[in-house]
């Protein structure tokens, strides 16, 4: 017995080592955003010896003329949340006709669907700049370099997978509950919203966080879609926008990167057990 | 008893219209997000198209894709690339499963350890890329020097060609670990403690219990993860330009090629920075068909499992 306790006091010793060792890139991002450069290069171990060099180092980079770094974090906002509604919206209304509206062209849509997921970026990203141009200049709306066009970009891209899991989740819910809404007289889009929707809440929200992470951190896709140098960016462009600007300068780098990584640090703090499993569930349906 | 089948048919075909409403949004978005894009570019890999919708192009059948294979530069990057998949594989893997096994064992504060291990995942390859960059440019030199480490000091990761793959799988193993561990820690809370317990009684030691027994128990978990790794590895693209963004440069049969430059890496320099559109849209579509032989083999081989079980 006390030979299995040493086990696990080692063992705790060397989880703690590997803890730390593992976190360690975030805290270097963390106390070396509270440094000015020189000190950053002398010493990126040492622990910052006045806080309030953080408050200036992110007022320089929101203020920061060349990059606008605080219009993009608006823009990521307004594109994320954006994505997410459309997507949300749309798959709910997708998926629960593909489960409860069994027909042959509905299976077809289906298998389409879970299909296109092995479809990478890359494939698709150069004719979709070429096609949104026509598309656009056709429908007299720009989905280049606009909010509009990145929100249907991403609402294409992050269907199939959306599509899938509820159609999973809708395959459980017992079909009697809306044979008898609709008995009692609800028509199809009262069954939906009333019915189905809350039904649909735990599942939504891993939705919501997947394709939340994506998009949030998503860098490909905005810069084929936004193109470079436009007023409209992510901040995963203006984090590399920041780099092209400021050679060297890790003061300004690294602040730029823990400011876009501290709203997932906290939305993390907040949603840790959803987002857990959602990602985890989300990882072995799919 | 007509009028009420005539009722019957008209509510229906409003049903009928409901539900095309329903899907149309969907469905729409899919198809002009996707499928046409994706038609477009296989066609265009069989033209000399350049990219501008307006000037004409001609069909010039598998030329890309002959003028791909021959590119000496592509060859690398084919290779390179299966080599960190392979690298990047194993290790993610590795570590992931370790893990696993370490926040699943007794040990204090098991549930903090988790969470620190998956907090990577949340961070964007691009962001992730610089934090390395500065990592292997400064921090690991600083470490030498100021504690007399010379190998620390004079190891420069991101110039020497083979340890800029090595400075690849140790960010992409960073960043994708923790998230594979969670799929290996909810399949390893599933296998029932009762049968490890009794073959603990049976005398197994715990190289054994995890060999037959909880191995066995999970394999489903397996192959997920090792799909998801060999198939994330093989589209890496933002880790690769913020970290190396493609370098160093290096000699390769005679021709400077740059040493970490990933298939996707390259499909972006051929077409953005090189303007040979209809060349890096062939080699998108066979970086396309490489990733559907690995998912088919994937789905074929739980399939099989599904079965045994």
């Amino acid at each position: 017995m006390t030979k299995r306790k040493w086990h696990l006091v080692l063992l705790e010793v060397f989880a703690i080592c590997v803890f730390l060792l593992y976190i360690s890139p975030i805290v270097l991002v963390v106390i070396n955003s509270a440094k000015h450069s020189g000190d950053i290069v002398l010493n990126p171990l040492g622990l910052p010896s006045d806080w309030g060099v953080l408050f200036e180092n992110i007022k320089a980079v929101v203020t920061d003329r060349t990059v606008h770094y605080s219009s993009a974090f608006i823009s990521s906002t307004i594109i994320t949340v954006g994505s997410l509604i459309t997507i949300v919206l749309f798959a709910t209304m997708a998926a629960w006709v593909l489960v409860r509206h069994k027909s042959r062209f509905s299976t077809l849509v289906y298998f389409m669907f879970v299909a296109a997921m092995v479809i990478p970026f890359q494939v698709v990203m150069y004719p979709l700049v070429s096609w949104f141009k026509e598309l656009g200049t056709f429908l007299n709306i720009p989905l280049l370099r606009s909010y509009p066009g990145a929100i249907f970009a991403y609402t294409g891209f992050g269907m199939s997978m959306s599509v899938f899991m509820f159609c999973g989740f809708i395959k459980g819910i017992p079909y009697e509950i809306e044979e008898a809404a609709t008995i009692d007289g609800c028509s199809k889009w009262q069954v939906f919203a009333y019915i189905i929707l809350p039904m649909l809440k735990p599942i939504i929200v891993t939705v919501i966080i997947l394709n939340g992470i994506w998009i949030w951190n998503d860098f490909l896709l905005p810069l084929m879609v936004l193109g470079k140098g436009n007023a409209i960016q992510t901040l995963p462009l203006a984090v590399s926008n920041f780099v092209g600007a400021y050679t060297k300068r890790w003061d300004m780098i690294l602040t730029s990167t823990f400011l876009a990584i501290l709203p997932m640090l906290i939305l993390f703090l907040f949603a840790q057990k959803h987002i857990i499993k959602g990602m985890t569930e989300g990882a072995i349906k799919s | 008893m007509a009028a009420k089948k005539k009722t019957l048919t008209s509510r229906k075909r409003a049903d009928r219209l409901t539900y095309m409403l329903f899907l149309a949004p969907a469905l729409l978005s899919f198809l002009l997000v996707i499928a046409v894009p994706f038609f477009m570019g296989i066609y265009f890999s069989l033209t000399n198209w350049t990219g501008i919708t307006q000037s004409g192009f001609d069909f010039v059948g598998l030329q890309n894709y002959i003028n791909s294979i021959k590119d000496i530069r592509f060859q690398y990057s084919s290779m390179i690339t299966i080599v960190f998949a392979l690298i990047n594989f194993i290790s993610v893997n590795v570590v992931a499963f370790s893990l696993a096994l370490l926040v699943s064992s007794k040990i204090k504060g098991r549930n903090i350890y988790r969470t620190g291990f998956f907090l990577p995942n949340l961070i964007g390859g691009i962001v992730l890329g610089y934090i390395w960059q500065f990592i292997f440019n400064n921090v690991l030199i600083s470490i030498g020097e100021n504690y007399g480490i010379s190998l620390l000091a004079n190891t420069f990761f991101l110039t020497d060609p083979k340890l800029a793959v090595l400075a690849l799988v140790i960010a992409g193993t960073w960043q994708y670990a923790g998230y594979i561990m969670m799929i290996y820690y909810t399949a390893l809370q599933n296998v029932p403690k009762e049968l490890l317990e009794s073959a603990d009684l049976d005398g197994a030691n715990a190289w054994q219990r995890l060999r037959h027994i909880t191995i066995p128990m999970i394999m489903p978990a397996f192959t997920v993860a090792l799909f998801l790794t060999l198939s994330s590895s093989f589209k890496s693209y933002d880790v690769v330009m913020s970290l190396t963004n493609g370098g160093p440069s290096m000699l390769w049969q005679g021709q400077a090629i740059k040493a970490t430059e990933l298939i996707s890496v390259n499909i972006y320099n051929t077409a953005s920075v090189n303007n040979l559109m209809a060349e890096g849209q062939a080699r998108a579509v066979m970086l396309f068909v490489v990733l559907v032989v690995v998912s088919v083999i994937q789905t074929s081989i739980t399939k099989r499992k599904e079965i045994e079980s």
